[in-house]
């Protein structure tokens, strides 16, 4: 005499509100446009139609942060650009995410000198790495899918304690 | 050489003192800090060198005199020449009149060049930095700046460098 | 959150570029800041607006800076390709190209036949595909969506190619000096006839989507007028050049790898706005395709790379059996090859306009100094001059049809 006897067939779904509100989360998450260099091309074809990225919400990219909550920062961060992200960041509203894609984002890439930030986690704190030079449009897919999974696993209680 | 670029070479030696060298079928021509603006003038008006193609310095430390050479790469679109001019500039002069009054392309290029390698340019325009931030101190492209290396992270120093590295906090 | 609150961009530190209106109060400045759906990467422009029209435009560039000129002098010549790539990150192939042609000028070292006639097909592939990202973003910016999704579906077709090739979809580091990486796979052939016989209907597509189309030409017809004096004076070259009327395309004036052996024309158009810059690159969409046909029709068998052991590694077959050849392949691992203390100017066509690279060796394994004449810096440079007294919205136009890369600039 469980719950699935009782309402089987009406077409009732329950749940905890911490998985709803997940499940909301991911399933419309909207970009922000934060293409830099070369791994903005990357992500313009991941967005185009051969790696559709729309299938997993991402229709549109938004290039305004007060409407966006993801931030996928695409490409090399140089030391005058590193106050604008943290700027850029900071305007985008709660809750927000952080995939690092590629690897100049991630930990400076190839590029080991005086004008390149050595990974964008020295700016803002990241949430997902996705390697490569530039990744494959499939790659950046897996990341943004990895994220889903961390923001399904999300709890309330971790959130607010931040 | 070509013939074209033979008379005038040899009208840039007899006028200003110029020498010369070739290498690889490309002729380079060195001159003085003062000569810069008339020689451009002439090139550009007198045998149609339209077009600065390139325009970038050469840092030679330790060696003071001279420090630098300044490098224009003229072509001439209708004769289908190209030149180069070499200015060695000394290490403790580092004024050198600007071309901007000849070939307008030179606002930025200078600009550059001053942002990079610390040559002013008398006269400029707009004499501000280019690449590097407003506030940024020093040359980079100068030899005596060090690149900036930041030691990789393996797995032997992971800890020692990750207690050092500034992790942004929320 | 956030301490930051809205500011009034102060005139002073451009007091010496904007009218004196500016000063006064009675126009306005503008920060089109670095991220923007528009500026086609981070670059950053100052409008001074009066309503809506512009009366200065100051850019500000360097939010890319990567110190790719430094990097390089700390790497040997051959390690130092790898950073060529991702200078123009549209034309990779063709950065190789400039770099690896000016090492060979510098160390006189002979390219095969094979590997030209490769390097010419691949080249021209790679205008093609940066064409096409420059057709897709800018029917994009001006919200033609379709040309997008189009274009880019063509060129997922050339990075297989290139993926087949190298690699890698981008960032190939293909060309080496004295030739090319390794040779072509079979399926190789096959895959460029098929781009081949299925791209010019495709650019008829385009063509039938925008060329004639009111709102198109509306928007670009008679915007952002560029005269070829103005242009040579700002070191304008490419395509921006030869919408002015300026007949200079280096493959023919001063033709390399081969170019002189490939019958194609190069478009020129007179009026210098933005629908000629428009024109001039579909119809070079056209004749990269005939070189690349004639290029493969006519590919030669043979080496396709130098057997100059003192700057190209032997074969791992001759390793086992042969002592000059394990000290060469050493020497080249361990050091590197050297190159004379000069130095030379050596310069290619890219699809933005001139492309040169400044090489100095001295004598030893690592470049002394490399410095690339971009044509993007100077393209650029010309904008603040074609955009007085037109709208915003033409401004959008214009920057898009100048096909810059950010990469390019700030290097």
């Amino acid at each position: 005499m469980g719950v699935e006897e009782k309402l089987g067939d009406m077409g009732v779904v329950t749940t905890t509100l911490e998985t709803a509100v997940n499940w909301a989360r991911t399933n419309a998450m909207w970009p922000m446009l934060f293409g830099l260099a070369c791994c903005a091309i990357e992500m313009m074809s991941a967005q185009a139609a051969n790696y559709d990225m729309s299938r997993f919400g991402m229709e549109l990219m938004r290039p305004s942060p007060r409407q966006s909550d993801l931030m996928i920062v695409a490409g090399r961060v140089s030391r005058k650009m590193a106050p604008v992200l943290r700027r850029l960041y900071d305007q985008m509203p709660e809750p927000k995410w952080v995939i690092a894609m590629g690897d100049c984002a991630s930990c400076g890439g190839v590029f080991n000198n005086y004008a390149i930030v050595q990974g964008v986690d020295e700016v803002v704190p990241v949430d997902v790495y996705v390697a490569g030079c530039p990744p494959r449009p499939e790659a950046l897919i897996h990341g943004v899918v990895t994220l889903f999974e961390k923001v399904k696993g999300e709890k309330f209680a971790d959130l607010a304690k931040a | 050489m070509d013939t074209r670029l033979e008379k005038i070479v040899k009208v840039l030696q007899e006028k200003a003192g110029a020498t010369y060298e070739e290498f690889r079928g490309e002729v380079h021509v060195f001159i003085n800090v003062g000569q810069i603006v008339d020689a451009l003038t002439f090139l550009r008006d007198e045998h149609q060198f339209s077009l600065l193609s390139a325009m970038t310095a050469v840092d030679y430390w330790p060696q003071e005199n001279p420090r630098f050479h300044i490098i224009y790469q003229l072509t001439s679109l209708t004769q289908n020449l190209s030149i180069q001019l070499r200015v060695p500039v000394n290490g403790s002069q580092l004024k050198v009149p600007t071309a901007t009054r000849v070939f307008e392309v030179a606002n930025w290029r200078e600009r550059e060049i001053m942002d990079m390698f610390g040559i002013e340019f008398e006269d400029h325009p707009d004499p501000r930095r280019i690449l590097m931030p407003e506030d940024w101190e020093g040359h980079p492209l100068r030899k005596d700046y060090p690149l900036g290396y930041e030691e990789p992270q393996f797995t032997f120093n992971f800890d020692e460098i990750d207690v050092r590295k500034p992790y942004a906090k929320e | 959150m956030s301490e930051y609150h809205l500011q009034e961009i102060p005139v002073g530190p451009y007091k010496h570029l904007v009218s004196e209106r500016a000063v006064s109060g009675e126009t306005m400045l503008l920060n089109m800041g670095p991220q923007h759906p528009s500026t086609h990467g981070v670059l950053r422009l100052l409008l001074e607006l009066d309503g809506e029209v512009i009366i200065n435009c100051i850019p500000d560039i360097g939010y890319l800076h990567t110190g790719i000129e430094k990097n390089m002098e700390a790497k040997t010549y051959l390690k130092a390709e790898v950073m060529t790539d991702r200078l123009d990150y549209m034309n990779n192939m063709g950065n190789n190209l400039a770099y690896v042609m000016a090492v060979e000028k510098l160390v006189d070292l002979e390219v095969p036949p094979r590997a030209q006639a490769l390097r010419v097909i691949l080249t021209e592939l790679q205008r093609i595909s940066s064409h096409l990202v420059w057709l897709g973003t800018s029917g994009l910016d001006l919200a033609a969506m379709s040309v997008f999704l189009y274009c880019f579906r063509e060129r997922e077709i050339i990075l297989d190619i290139f993926e087949m090739v190298s690699g890698q979809r981008m960032m190939v580091t293909y060309f080496r000096p004295g030739g090319v990486w390794r040779d072509v796979p079979v399926e190789f052939e096959a895959a460029v006839r098929n781009f081949i016989k299925i791209f010019p209907k495709r650019i008829d597509e385009y063509e039938a989507l925008l060329t004639k189309n009111p709102l198109w030409l509306d928007r670009m017809v008679g915007i952002g007028k560029l005269d070829a004096a103005t242009a040579l004076q700002n070191g304008v070259t490419g395509p921006m050049l030869r919408a002015c009327g300026v007949n200079w395309d280096l493959r023919k004036t001063r033709p390399y790898a081969g170019y002189e052996q490939y019958d194609f024309n190069v478009p020129v158009e007179t009026k210098g706005d933005t629908y000629a810059r428009y024109i001039v690159r579909v119809q070079e969409l056209r004749e990269s395709l005939k070189i690349v046909e004639q290029a493969l029709n006519k590919l030669p068998m043979g080496p396709v790379r130098s057997d100059n052991r003192k700057f190209v590694p032997p074969p791992r077959s001759e390793i086992g059996t042969s002592m000059e050849a394990l000290i060469h392949h050493f020497k080249l691992w361990t050091e590197g090859f050297v190159a004379p203390k000069a130095s030379i100017y050596s310069a290619v066509e890219s699809p933005r306009g001139e492309l040169g690279v400044y090489l100095e060796g001295d004598g030893g394994p690592k470049p002394y100094r490399v410095h690339w004449r971009t044509p993007s810096f100077d393209n650029l440079s010309v904008i603040s001059k074609i955009v007085k007294g037109h709208l915003v919205a033409d401004l959008i136009a214009i920057l898009a049809s100048t096909d810059i890369v950010l990469g390019d600039i700030d290097r």
